[in-house]
């Protein structure tokens, strides 16, 4: 219990230094990138809006450095993150919720599906070492080595242009309004198809390696020996001995990569016009749209810490030599 | 002589193929009695684990059997031949017949679940119709009878000293009470003191249980005490076995005498150590002759063109030397350098 305790008030602690950090960057963005900012939304912007800007680089002189960064916490709790100048009005809280679940989903599901199928092929091809199943693992490498932006470009190119089989973009068929009726499901898992299965391919001979590479290691460390001269099931033996051991570096590698889904995701959705976080911190950062990008970060800083605690979790959990530790 | 429980003959193991191969064990017989110890002692290389695994199939790749035979006669009378038995006759025979107590008894234990746990799961895969609550029982019984507290059932591995868990693998060899228990260099890792009080334990209950061991060990002066019988190993090969107390009085090839001399004895006067000069050979390229020749203090001409043969019956040695020579007459005064 401890151990989780002190490692809770790391996260806590680390969170504290990241969104600290967030709040220091636009105030050290040289020049004064509110006037030009202004400058080129001319009359576009509300007074409000404008003070907001004047706010969030720390430009408004009147208050103290002190007081602007309580402010900053305050807003941040009740979930204000200023506006978007791209979606202008929208709020960049509100542009972020829309957006988010999309990447979350999408990618989620892909590592997801990754991990799990890439971590029993590697468990079984670690445990039949030797055999012509190893002749997967060079085809596996190669579809791990090509570019995930060619690879996106080739299955968009052959499945959806040369052989129209799947949509070449977009989150759901226009032809819709985002609900939860079966129509808009359906589409919706229609369009992301072709970026999950490149996300599965480009992704999944990683895990597949890994665990196997772990699998031949541990398969020949002694209690793996003891268990087969106990005379145990041969499955027994795999998964209770010997893949149980080889998962854990796996295990939180993907605790890991969970953190760096939100972050991770732009290639993808940029490629496939996906309107998911990593789309939209694009537009953003092409169109200089700062409160958007403060936003964006702070997800993705957050979403990392999440992913690394639960990395911790998931080995406190799963291998007990570690909660002894602490 | 009560009818042997295991009897490996012939055989012979290679780690590798073709001209760089290793042999690892060289047509090697030794038969154990029903409720014998035998002692396999030798040099760290010369093959004794190699031997370990070979018989109960466990040889690890490159390992490759290359003849020999390996029988084992239950107390019911059946003969079971280990090393052409079906995947799955073989799997119900292992631990159930023969237990091992391996070397690396450190990592012998899963990391990641409970002692408790790997006592019980080898008796449910052998006795499947008998409920969990009578595996713990067991599993606790088992615990006590080794000498640590049942509570400590749900401990990991970790939580165990080196001693504790090198017990609980022995705990755990005798819990289908087994016909035979192969332990190999069992008490290597400990301190002198825990060595002795499993080794103790360990001759107690085999007294009580009455199974046959096979105790592996590069220390000799261990097995003159607990042992029945001593084969010595050298270079894949059995070069001397004979009783206990004759090979500790009299002992017949120059490498058993070189090996006596390499160890303080457990207990008695203390003798000055001599030990062996020269290294164990490779045995990629083994000479024509006797593989010990090189490092012999009696060598002579026909040792380096001719192989010695293991013989002599009840007392086998495999020697030129004549049984009363040179090597007899010296015994019982240790060389000091
Ligand atoms: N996995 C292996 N691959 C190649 N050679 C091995 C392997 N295991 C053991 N050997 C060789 O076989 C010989 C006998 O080893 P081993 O049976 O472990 O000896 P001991 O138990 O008597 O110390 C040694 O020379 C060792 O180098
Ligand atoms: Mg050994």
């Amino acid at each position: 219990m401890t151990f989780l305790l002190r490692r809770l008030a790391f996260y806590l602690v680390t969170a504290w230094a990241a969104i600290t950090l967030n709040f220091f960057i636009p105030r050290m963005l040289p020049g004064n990138p509110v006037q030009s900012l202004i400058t080129r939304y001319q009359g576009q912007l509300s007074t409000d809006a404008t003070k907001a800007l004047y706010a969030l680089f720390g430009l408004d002189e009147d208050t103290s450095l002190w007081q602007q960064y309580l402010d900053y916490w305050g807003r941040l709790f009740s979930g204000d993150l200023g506006l978007s100048f791209t979606y202008f009005p929208t709020p960049v809280a509100e542009v972020i919720e829309q957006s988010l679940p999309w990447t979350l989903i999408l990618v989620g599901l892909s590592t997801m599906v990754s991990f799990t199928l890439g971590t029993l092929a590697g468990a079984y091809l670690g445990w039949r070492r030797g055999r012509w199943t190893d002749a997967l693992l060079p085809i596996g490498s190669f579809f791990s080595a090509i570019p995930y932006f060619w690879l996106g470009l080739i299955a968009i190119a052959v499945l959806a242009v040369a052989w129209p089989l799947f949509p070449s973009s977009g989150g759901w068929d226009g032809a819709f309004v985002p609900s939860w009726d079966a129509d808009f499901i359906w589409s919706a898992v229609y369009h992301g198809a072709l970026p999950a299965i490149t996300i599965v391919i480009s992704s999944i001979a990683g895990w597949m390696l890994g665990m196997r590479n772990m699998t031949v290691t541990v398969a020949a460390e002694d209690y793996v020996t003891v268990a087969h001269a106990k005379g145990l099931k041969e499955r027994t033996v795999m998964f209770a001995y010997a893949a149980r051991n080889a998962v854990l570096p796996n295990v939180s590698g993907f605790a890991l990569s969970l953190g760096f889904i939100v972050g991770g995701t732009l290639v993808t959705e940029i490629v496939f016009s996906y309107p998911g976080i990593g789309y939209i911190l694009y537009q953003g950062v092409s169109a200089k749209d700062y409160p958007l990008m403060q936003g964006v970060f702070l997800i993705i800083t957050l979403s990392v810490l999440a992913a690394n605690m639960l990395a911790d979790l998931a080995y406190a959990l799963l291998d007990p030599r570690t909660r002894q530790e602490g | 002589m009560n009818q042997p429980v295991l009897e490996i003959s012939g055989l012979s193991v290679d780690y590798g193929y073709h001209d760089d191969a290793v042999h690892a064990l060289r047509d090697v017989s030794l038969s154990l009695g029903r409720g014998e110890v035998l002692g396999l002692a030798g040099e760290s290389g010369c093959g004794k684990s190699t031997l370990a695994y070979a018989a109960t199939r466990l040889l690890p790749p490159p390992g490759l059997i290359t003849g020999g035979e390996v029988l084992f006669h239950s107390r019911t009378g059946e003969t079971l031949d280990l090393l052409r038995l079906p995947d799955d006759e073989l799997r119900a025979a292992r631990w159930d017949e023969i237990a091992i107590v391996f070397q690396g008894a450190m990592n012998s234990l899963n990391p990641v679940r409970r002692v408790g746990r790997q006592l019980t799961d080898v008796m449910a895969a052998h006795r499947p119709g008998v409920p969990m609550s009578v595996h713990k029982g067991r599993a606790r019984e088992l615990l006590g009878l080794v000498g640590i507290p049942a509570d400590r059932m749900p401990a990991y591995p970790h939580q165990l000293s080196g001693g504790q868990r090198q017990r609980v693998m022995i705990a755990m060899a005798l819990a289908l009470d087994p016909q035979v228990v192969i332990m190999d260099e069992p008490t290597t890792a400990l301190d002198v003191v825990t060595q002795r009080q499993i080794v103790e334990r360990l001759i107690a209950l085999r007294a009580e249980l009455g199974f046959s061991v096979v105790f592996i060990t590069h220390d000799v002066s261990l097995l003159i005490e607990m042992a029945d019988r001593i084969a010595v190993m050298y270079a894949g090969r059995i070069v001397e076995d004979a009783p206990a107390a004759e090979i500790y009085a009299e002992p017949r090839h120059p490498y058993t005498r070189g090996l006596l001399g390499s160890f303080p004895p457990l207990r008695g006067p203390r003798r000055a150590l001599s030990g062996i000069p020269g290294a164990p050979p490779d045995l990629a390229s083994l000479p024509p002759g006797c593989a010990f020749a090189p490092r012999c203090p009696h060598a002579f001409a026909r040792c380096e063109g001719e192989r010695p043969e293991l013989s002599g019956g009840r007392r086998l040695s495999a020697c030129f030397l004549p049984a009363d020579g040179p090597v007899a007459a010296v015994q019982g005064v240790a060389p000091v350098e």
